[in-house]
């Protein structure tokens, strides 16, 4: 096994969308902070990046046979360290979601770590299913695998993470041989499923209060005027008035005044799309789109099932997060608080999208290694 | 055995290439949606972020103030905060509605009705639920300023009236406007706005109100006023000058005292009204802002009826002010001849009853003619002529002279009085004219009653000539009426002469309004409330008393001033209790006269331009020579408005 490839072999292609992308959400999170009490906000985020692509740097160089090879143990600390924060955890915003790194002193958003443990893991147990299909009993065995996190990260609540490791399992499945009609049978009990999340007598069984909330205002927004149906108008608000062309950096209303939620967070498309307009949004979801492509391609060219299957995680990771969050800019999805990867501010959430790109690369790397 | 046994490294390309195709159609869908809301609907977002931004707050225009004829504030505004209710968001209203009751003091019932009355306005127009905030009020609105967004001030006037009720009938007040005042102004007036409710406040009220601004500012999410766009500036209310001389106004106040009646003095040959008193008398400082019920329903209910404003309202029988009419009428119709006379022995019988002279126990009149009548007001005299004028001839001349009818002053409340006429009993009464009643009439009782300003006009009238002048209130008034009534000069002259003996000549009723160098000539009356029968039976009541009237001029002929006085339930005779106060004002408006024509080289040589005086100079010495306008602006209104009581 040839070791240490040459600089020559990353994905610099990527990385330029990379910085692009992140290049943009620095920008906004200027705008929409520099006026107010959050100012200096967009330094911290440089901070956050620079610290990211060292640590993408650092997870490239180690091959991901390797890392693949440690996948129980890994699942292992993921599972332990989810229990460790609803035991242990710090709450902020209502939900256990954090805890304290000793020596950082930052705070850690452990399902972010999460994500990434279960996409390094459905990709080992896909990479071993030595089928061009996918049996029912190793689909359950995918569907258990990915349901335990699942259930622990809704205990503290968090919806939004929760729903991430949905598409891991379903681009898994999907690439490992899904077979049609097991296809099916899961879409109808899916579709029933979220069929009852919003019929009230079911929802009421199963759902936080503030999630039953964040549904109806969804479906009725004009009932609940400062709550979260309020925050998707504002959002729709600051998107349709920046028009085509847009009000113009750290110019628009909605942003400027504090109309937007989190609008450095995750409304920064909303943000985003107030004061670049149109043209601005076409650049941004462009940057994402060739993101995605670029790591489908990344993935096609992969030396084995097993990178491929690492690399369409971290596409489906990355492209469920952006179908999400754009759409509740947009008001056509409920609030679920799934930040904009590398626009949104936020410690965790950078650190996971550059590790998973850091797995990619790895990849890339060692594509024609035998 | 599986083919990826075989080959571990073949990968599923196809459905990798689907998922290409699925990236693809997902970033296009969402461009779809941004494409519907930033191209399709951007106007509709456009429109709602501006609402979201932009706030509208009203500039309330002052109301013009009032001014006497030499530019000295009668009637003025002082600075207030009215607190604004913002209703754009209405579930924030109702969200907050109990916290600002708690905190403003103001019903919670109260704020719901303020905000149905409110339910048709634009959401954008905030409505006043308190004016007139006091500091507390402030204090909790600018604490609260980030939790209770939907509070505002905005900076108002206030109307400052002369305190103890100085002008106030006149000068009337200003109040809430009603839902009646809102329909009827075609959009211009908005709950919780104010408006003239009476007297000139309500007459000029178009002039007085002025257009009110509004203010655009932007506002973020938490209601705080971070910029400010374009300002409509409001147009003030403009300004206007009266025919009232505040120097006349003050003497006829302090003269008439706490007695109640009224004083008018007019210019006969304007129509100018010098002076308008009306008491008792009534602060509209109170009502300057809210009135609360309470305290309108004791005003209302007062007997002594403060509201009232006795110089165009007070309706009673002007007694022997009357015989004007009924000498007037004799001399023109020359009905009984010029030389006719009576002997008066205190007491007459017409028609199978006896009628009454005053002085009936106290002694005789003699055989009296019309002037000896007049100066000493001999009843039976006028009795006589009256049964031979008849009701018709004294209706006529009544009328033509005014009464019955509205003077046509510019106030909004004047009542007509009544003169009345054989036509109007059928009318009314449905019953024939008793020829007793006209005795009665002759002498100013019975069915007659006039109010204080259409005596004054009529006996300005008669003693100019026959020359009637519409009263009125607006200096500069555009349009005055006038009404000319053919008397002869002979009739003229003897009616001016008996008149001026009445104050001069030795007999006179009215001998104490004599003013040394003055022509004053005049008619006192003594109205009776009841009948002597009736009065005898319930004994000496005040109520019972009788009112005095005097309605006195100078000078002689073609008179320069003419004061009514009412004195009511005085109990004393009309020369006696009303007089001096015709004579005080009278001698005001002659003293000022003189000064001013003995002044004008003083003024000249000394008076330092009055642009140069310092205002407090000027405000000590208000009536300086200053030209009104001049003084108007440099004298503070405060200062020079005060009465000195």
């Amino acid at each position: 096994m040839k070791d240490a490839p040459g600089t020559r072999d990353y994905d610099w292609l990527l990385l330029a969308i990379l910085a692009a992308i992140c290049a943009l959400g620095v920008i906004e999170i200027y705008s929409a902070t520099h006026g107010s009490t959050l100012s200096g906000m967009h330094m911290k985020q440089v901070r956050w990046l620079v610290i990211g692509f060292v640590l993408m740097f650092a997870l490239s160089r180690l091959d991901y046979h390797l890392i693949l090879d440690q996948a129980p143990a890994l699942y292992l600390l993921g599972i332990t360290a989810l229990i460790a924060v609803l035991l242990v955890g710090h709450t902020r915003f209502g939900a256990k979601r954090w805890i304290n790194v000793p020596g950082i002193g930052e705070l850690l958003q452990v399902s972010e770590l999460v994500k990434l443990i279960i996409i390094i893991v459905l990709a080992r147990f896909f990479a071993e299913v030595r089928s061009d299909q996918l049996d029912l009993r190793d689909l359950i065995k995918a569907g258990l695998l990915v349901g335990v996190p699942l259930v622990l990260i809704l205990k503290q609540p968090d919806l939004g993470t929760a729903l991430v490791l949905i598409p891991l399992l379903v681009v898994g499945a999907f690439l490992a041989g899904l077979q049609w009609q097991h296809a099916a049978a899961f879409s109808l009990a899916g579709i029933l499923l979220v069929g009852a999340v919003f019929y009230p007598s079911v929802s009421r069984r199963i759902l936080k209060p503030y999630q039953r909330e964040r549904i109806t205002s969804f479906l009725h927004p004009e009932e609940d005027a400062k709550g979260s149906g309020y925050q998707l108008l504002q959002s729709k608000i600051a998107v349709g008035s920046g028009g085509f062309w847009g009000k113009g950096f750290s110019n628009g209303s909605q942003n400027q005044l504090g109309y937007i939620p989190v609008r450095y967070s995750d409304f920064i498309m909303s943000a985003w799309a107030e004061e670049q307009g149109f043209k601005g949004v076409l650049l941004a979801l462009g940057l994402y789109m060739a993101l995605l492509l670029r790591l489908v391609q990344n993935a096609q060219r992969a030396k084995d099932r097993a990178g491929m299957f690492l690399v369409m995680g971290v596409a489906a990771a990355l492209g469920f997060h952006v179908l999400v969050n754009v759409a509740m800019v947009i008001g056509a999805m409920p609030v679920t608080g799934i930040p904009l990867p590398l626009m949104s501010y936020g410690g965790s959430a950078t650190l996971f999208v550059f590790l998973a790109i850091g797995l990619v690369m790895n990849v890339r790397l060692r594509r024609f290694v035998n | 055995m599986s083919y990826w046994f075989r080959n571990d490294n073949r990968l599923p390309q196809a459905r990798l290439a689907i998922a290409s195709y699925i990236i693809v159609g997902m970033i296009g869908v969402l461009l779809l949606g941004f494409w519907k809301l930033q191209v399709i609907d951007a106007d509709k977002y456009s429109s709602l972020a501006e609402r979201n931004r932009v706030r509208y707050i009203p500039v309330i225009a002052p109301r013009g103030r009032m001014l006497d004829r030499e530019g000295r504030v009668l009637v003025d505004n002082r600075p207030s905060f009215s607190v604004l209710l913002l209703r754009d968001d209405l579930a924030q209203v109702q969200k907050h509605l109990a916290g600002i009751s708690e905190g403003l003091g103001i019903p919670l019932d109260d704020l719901h009705d303020q905000l149905n009355n409110a339910k048709n306005l634009p959401k954008f127009q905030p409505i006043i639920i308190k004016p007139d905030a006091s500091p507390a009020d402030v204090a909790f609105i600018e604490s609260h300023r980030s939790d209770i967004p939907v509070l505002e001030m905005i900076p108002v006037h206030r109307r400052r009236y002369l305190p103890g009720g100085f002008f106030a009938h006149a000068a009337g007040y200003v109040g809430e406007v009603s839902e009646q005042q809102i329909e009827a102004s075609n959009g211009r007036l908005r709950p919780g706005d104010f408006a003239g409710k009476s007297g000139l406040e309500r007459q000029y009220n178009d002039l007085l109100q002025g257009t009110d601004g509004m203010r655009r500012v932007v506002v973020n999410s938490v209601g705080k006023e971070v910029d400010r766009l374009a300002t409509q500036e409001a147009i003030s209310g403009k300004q206007i000058l009266l025919t009232i001389d505040y120097d006349l106004q003050q003497v006829a106040e302090q003269a008439l005292g706490a007695r109640p009646g009224a004083a008018v003095a007019l210019d006969p040959r304007t129509g100018e009204v010098l002076a308008m008193v009306s008491h008792p008398t009534l602060d509209p400082n109170d009502f300057a802002v809210r009135i609360s019920a309470s305290d309108w329903k004791s005003l209302n209910e007062d007997r002594q009826k403060p509201l009232l404003n006795r110089a165009i309202q007070a309706q009673l029988a002007p007694g022997s002010v009357f015989k004007i009419v009924t000498a007037t009428a004799m001399l023109e119709d020359k009905n009984p001849p010029e030389s006719f006379t009576t002997f008066c022995p205190g007491y007459a019988t017409f028609y199978g009853r006896q009628f009454k002279c005053y002085i009936y126990g106290k002694g005789s009149h003699g055989v009296a003619g019309l002037h000896k009548a007049v100066l000493e007001s001999c009843d039976i005299f006028f009795y006589n002529v009256g049964m031979r004028l008849g009701i018709d001839r004294l209706s006529y001349y009544g009328s033509k002279f005014g009464l019955g009818r509205k003077t046509g002053i510019d106030l909004p409340e004047e009542l007509p009085g009544l003169m009345p006429s054989a036509e109007w009993v059928e009318r009314v009464y449905h019953r024939k004219w008793y020829a007793g009643e006209t005795i009665s009439v002759a002498i100013g009782q019975g069915a007659v009653i006039t109010t204080p300003l259409q005596l004054a006009r009529m006996i300005g009238g008669i003693a100019s000539g026959g020359v009637f002048k519409q009263p009125h209130l607006l200096k500069d008034a555009l349009n005055v009426g006038e009404e000319r009534v053919a008397l002869s000069e002979a009739t003229v002259e003897k009616i001016t002469d008996a008149m001026y003996g009445v104050v001069n000549e030795e007999g006179g009723t009215a001998r104490n309004v004599r003013l040394p160098g003055i022509e004053v000539g005049g008619k006192s009356g003594t109205a009776q409330v009841i009948g002597y029968a009736t009065r005898e039976k319930f004994g000496k009541q005040k109520k019972f008393e009788d009112n005095a009237w005097f309605v006195g001029y100078a000078p002689r002929r073609n008179p320069e001033i003419v004061v009514c006085v009412l004195v009511q339930e005085s109990g004393k005779h009309g020369g006696e209790a009303a007089g001096p106060v015709v004579k005080e004002v009278i001698k005001a408006y002659y003293d000022k006269k003189n000064k001013k024509t003995q002044g004008q080289e003083t003024a000249e040589s000394k008076q330092p331009d009055p642009r140069n005086t310092p205002a407090r100079l000027a405000a000590t010495a208000p009536r300086s020579a200053l030209k009104p306008e001049e003084s108007a602006a440099v004298v503070p209104a405060r200062a020079s408005a005060e009465p000195r009581r």
